[in-house]
């Protein structure tokens, strides 16, 4: 996969797109690629040491901290951002749809700067699918590693309570 | 468990204060309250940058992008205190990627800069004064080589002894680290007869008190982009005040404020770290020298020395008191810690000092309130501002105090709380309401958590999640104990002290595919609180269209002020009121025209129609000539000056209040916290947007709980100790606990609509509200924040 002397090639899938990135210095982060190379700036990049969540992606269906994954070990893997939660754009970027738990975040007010908002949809969705009906708690010990410095957090619950409310609703 | 919900924001029967406010502001004839259309003021519509924020789509300041765009880094000083000896940036400029390395020689123009007093380089000359002071820059094509870079210029320091001790910045036995010496500011108060009201004092309690040094901890590091442009510079950056900046960038650049152009780029949170400029020279500086844009973020790390923080403070309290517990007197020495550079300090100590006797009625006031030079990190703007500190010290105070009269702790701040008509410390007269004893009655009276068996009796079913250590499962229950805490506090709205504080705003109707649709432009700065929703809420209720788009706040239209001081609803909020009520007027004439009658017969009515008495007229009719506009800057009444001497003055525009009561588990063992619930009284005058006050009192309080239990800037000998998310904690979703919320609306008559700034009073009764609960759980004599596990147990270690 080498492309250039010292850089390397990396193909991911994102967001159901096949995506190539080149000329990746092998220190980059899975984080800087989207950001800087792949024009998918939505992870947020808020502590590049994995104790915010604000840069949290779904690698293989599992979440993870992009800025804790080197780039190359995303090689021929899937994975989901913010980006893709919505439904997207040809290319992996943001289409006009929210998905349910994007929904319930902008109308409870769980959105205030939004800087930890991509990674806590992305978290909070991978909550859901796991636990249908979470309580508070699990919400709490769910969402634990995802830093918010401006709600407080009450909003959030009560985010992620109503998208699970829609999600059990829309369900056969 | 369910969460408990917040109490709707629930209407205080407002006795005595019904009738409209004065007519000064706000004429009924001109500003009636009209929630014409859906969205306006009073309702929670949701925000116009949500849908983006949720989908990754909003541009922060970190997701600028030009093409062809540098990367810039920022070489720092490893010394709190030395003298540059050499500066070699050859190595640097040897780097195959790197474009240009910068020094202080290379800045054209003024090389300083800070929104007091101009005492900071942009770039260290031949001495540092602090560590991670800015020496050099480079601009280069990657990020890691601008950090390869940076880390080849040759510096060479001779390390001299840091000045840590803030008291000695006072008793003048440090060497002056600028040249007026070591004092920044001191503001005396002095209201009163101290030594009468020492005389007659049946109890008196005093106490020492000590305040680490807390981060704002925003998410969104640091970061823009300054794009050069043929005469002058453009820049996208993160900010609290963008005419501040383009001054301050201006200054240091040689340049006239208009050759610098500046954009609000998306803003990750600001809590007052965002108000001194951090990347703001340094990029466009380098922009300048490439020609090239030039992106800067910090890392988290960089981020902890790029930001001023909240001044660490010491405070010395003297309360009197009669023997059923009326405040005869308060002495307090206050000195807070500005470290390197003057920042906000002045305006800090000044809040410290005229808020310092609380939210109480007490004739006899002598406070001396210190801001000092050392070379520990500067500080300077955080939510709560100077008041945070003071509230601390008299708290603990009250709560002293109530015990040596054996009287409860709410009681002895319903007995002593400020209404309207009472004098504050600096002899102001409140002359809007000041419901603090009803605030501290509300959060009293909410229901209590229950307390679950500590001794194996309940279910056997012991959630370790709800204890103190959570899923360390370090408790089942045993060694816990519960208490509870109150808290109140005062907070300053708005800028003090005869300062010019005024914002503008332009409001434009025009006809787009048939309806009628309004742009607001204001410079001010969105920082996630919900100014923007705002703008649009106003605009609808004061011109009845529905359709309100908000300009991106950049310097083509004049100064809005600082998101700061919880002041934008009331200034900003005025300004786009007033440019709504002259586009109104504007409207009304020019229909008067056509019509061929007076504007005083005709009103606009929702959904853009204007009528009057047999006639009327549309807005698409009515617009077909082209778009009305109108731009007013608007300022709230005038303040004075402290007294310099007696720190005598109407030196604030208005007061706000908040109480917190807090329950508390503590494991006596561990000495581990765990708060289980923090419950909130506010009044906010008028509740301009419900959802968004709310979210103000949340995320406030979580502020304040970061400072009582965990959040605490670590520096020794000047250097920072814990400059990261892994070793500064900040509140997670496992740390906050459910909060109940009772939002008061009893109108202040000379603001906008009633309303009462929202944003700190919540950090600032917080923090006190959950240490009297440890303390009542504990028994211990708490006199420092954070509390830590060892000052709860270390009375059981070996020595």
């Amino acid at each position: 996969m080498q492309s250039t002397e010292g850089t390397i090639r990396v193909r991911m899938r994102i967001n159901g797109s096949d995506r190539i990135a080149d000329d990746v210095w092998p220190g980059e982060s899975l984080l800087y690629v989207l950001r800087e190379r792949l024009g998918l700036p939505g992870s947020k990049n808020a502590c590049e040491q994995g104790e915010c969540g604000s840069c949290t992606v779904l690698l293989d269906d599992v979440p993870v901290c992009a800025c804790l994954v080197a780039a190359g070990q995303a090689e021929g893997r899937s994975v989901t951002t913010v980006e893709g939660l919505g439904g997207t754009a040809g290319d992996g970027t943001s289409g006009a749809e929210l998905s349910p738990v994007q929904q319930a975040f902008v109308a409870a007010g769980a959105v205030q700067c939004g800087f930890c908002t991509p990674g806590l949809v992305v978290a909070a969705t991978d909550l859901l699918r796991r636990h249908p009906q979470p309580s508070d708690l699990q919400i709490r010990e769910a969402l634990a590693g995802n830093l918010c410095r401006c709600t407080g957090y009450e909003k959030i619950i009560d985010a992620v309570h109503a998208a699970a409310a829609t999600l059990s609703g829309s369900r056969p | 468990m369910s969460a408990p919900a917040p109490v709707a924001p629930a209407l205080a029967s407002p006795v005595g204060f019904a009738a409209a406010p004065s007519a000064a502001t706000t004429s009924t004839a001109t500003a009636p309250e009209r929630t014409t259309v859906a969205g306006g003021v009073g309702e929670s519509p949701v925000r116009p940058d949500g849908t983006h924020k949720v989908q990754g789509a909003f541009a922060y300041s970190s997701d600028m992008w030009a093409d062809g765009m540098l990367w810039g880094s920022t070489l720092r000083s490893p010394h709190p205190h030395a003298l540059i000896t050499r500066l070699d940036v050859g190595p640097a400029l040897a780097i195959p990627g790197v474009s240009a390395v910068l020094t202080h020689a290379d800045v054209p123009g003024r090389n300083a800069y800070g929104l007091e007093h101009r005492d900071q380089p942009v770039l260290a000359v031949d001495r540092v004064r602090y560590q991670g002071e800015p020496v050099a820059i480079v601009a280069a094509d990657h990020p890691e080589t601008a950090r390869r870079a940076a880390a080849a210029i040759v510096v060479e320091y001779r390390p001299l002894d840091p000045v840590t001790d803030p008291e000695s910045a006072i008793d003048g036995s440090a060497p002056p680290l600028h040249p007026n010496g070591n004092v920044v500011r001191h503001v005396p108060i002095r209201r009163g007869d101290l030594a009468a009201a020492r005389a007659a004092a049946e109890v008196v309690v005093t106490g020492e008190y000590t305040v680490g040094m807390q981060d704002q901890a925003f998410l969104g590091p640091e970061s823009g982009l300054a794009i050069p442009a043929e005469d002058g510079v453009e820049l996208f950056v993160a900010t609290q005040w963008l005419h501040v900046d383009r001054d301050q960038i201006a200054e240091a650049l040689g340049m006239r404020p208009d050759q610098v152009r500046i954009t609000l780029a998306g803003v990750g949170g600001a809590f007052g770290a965002r108000e001194d400029l951090s990347m703001q020279i340094h990029a466009c500086l380098l922009a300048l020298a490439t020609n090239r844009p030039v992106k800067f973020v910090y890392s988290r790390e960089e981020s902890f020395f790029g930001h001023v923080h909240r001044h660490p403070a010491r405070m010395h309290y003297e309360h009197g008191a009669t023997a059923d517990g009326r405040l005869l007197y308060v002495q307090a020495r206050i000195v807070l810690d500005g470290g390197a550079y003057a920042s906000s300090t002045p305006a800090v100590v000044a809040n410290a000092a005229t808020l310092g006797a609380g939210p109480y009625r007490v004739d006899a006031v002598h406070i001396d309130g210190y801001g000092v030079y050392t070379n520990n990190p500067p500080c300077g703007a955080m939510r709560g501002f100077g008041a945070v500190q003071a509230t601390f010290g008299y708290e603990s105070q009250m709560d002293k105090l109530a015990a040596a009269v054996g009287v409860d702790p709410a009681r002895i701040r319903m007995i002593n709380g400020l209404s309207q008509g009472d004098a504050v410390a600096t002899g102001q007269i409140l002359d809007s309401p000041a419901p603090v004893a009803e605030l501290v009655q509300r959060v009293r009276d909410l229901p209590l958590p229950p307390e679950p068996a500590r001794d194996g009796s309940g279910d056997g079913q012991v959630d370790v999640r709800a204890l103190p250590g959570g899923v360390a499962n370090s408790t089942h229950g045993e060694g816990v104990r519960r208490g509870v805490g109150y808290g109140v506090g005062i907070k300053n709205i708005c800028f003090s002290e005869g300062f010019d504080d005024y914002s503008t705003a332009r409001v434009r109707v025009e006809v787009v595919g048939g309806e009628p649709m309004v742009t607001v432009h204001t410079a001010a700065a969105e920082v996630g609180q919900g100014l923007v929703t705002l703008q649009q809420q106003i605009c609808r209720t004061e011109l009845g269209i529905a359709d309100v788009h908000v300009h991106p706040a950049d310097t083509s239209v004049g100064s809005a002020g600082s998101s700061s001081a919880s002041r934008q609803s009331y200034v900003t909020g005025g300004a786009v009121r007033a440019a709504c009520i002259a586009v109104r007027d504007a409207l009304l004439a020019r229909a008067a025209e056509r019509l061929g009658v007076d504007a005083v017969e005709l009103r606009l009515d929702p959904g853009g129609l204007v009528t009057g008495p047999g006639a009327g007229i549309d807005l698409a009719g009515l617009l077909d000539t082209g778009f009305v506009e109108e731009t007013v800057t608007w300022r709230h009444r005038p303040t004075t000056t402290l007294d310099p001497e007696t720190g005598q003055g109407d030196a604030h525009v208005q007061f706000a209040f908040a109480a917190h009561r807090a329950v508390v588990d503590v494991d006596l063992e561990l000495g581990l916290v765990k708060v289980v619930q923090l419950d909130c009284a506010q009044d906010v005058g008028k509740a301009m947007n419900p959802d968004a006050v709310l979210g103000q009192i949340q995320g406030g309080s979580a502020q304040g709980l970061g400072l009582a239990v965990m959040e605490e800037i670590q520096v020794s000998d000047g250097l920072v100790r814990n400059p990261s998310f892994t070793d500064y904690l900040i509140p997670t979703i496992l740390d906050m606990p459910p909060m109940r919320i009772q939002v008061l609306e009893y109108p202040d008559p000379n603001a906008p609509y009633g309303l009462r700034g929202v944003g700190e009073p919540p950090t600032i009764s917080s923090t006190p509200a959950i240490v009297a609960a440890i303390r009542d759980a504990t028994g211990l004599d708490l006199s420092r924040i954070p509390v830590r596990p060892e000052h709860l147990i270390g009375h059981l270690l070996p020595a």
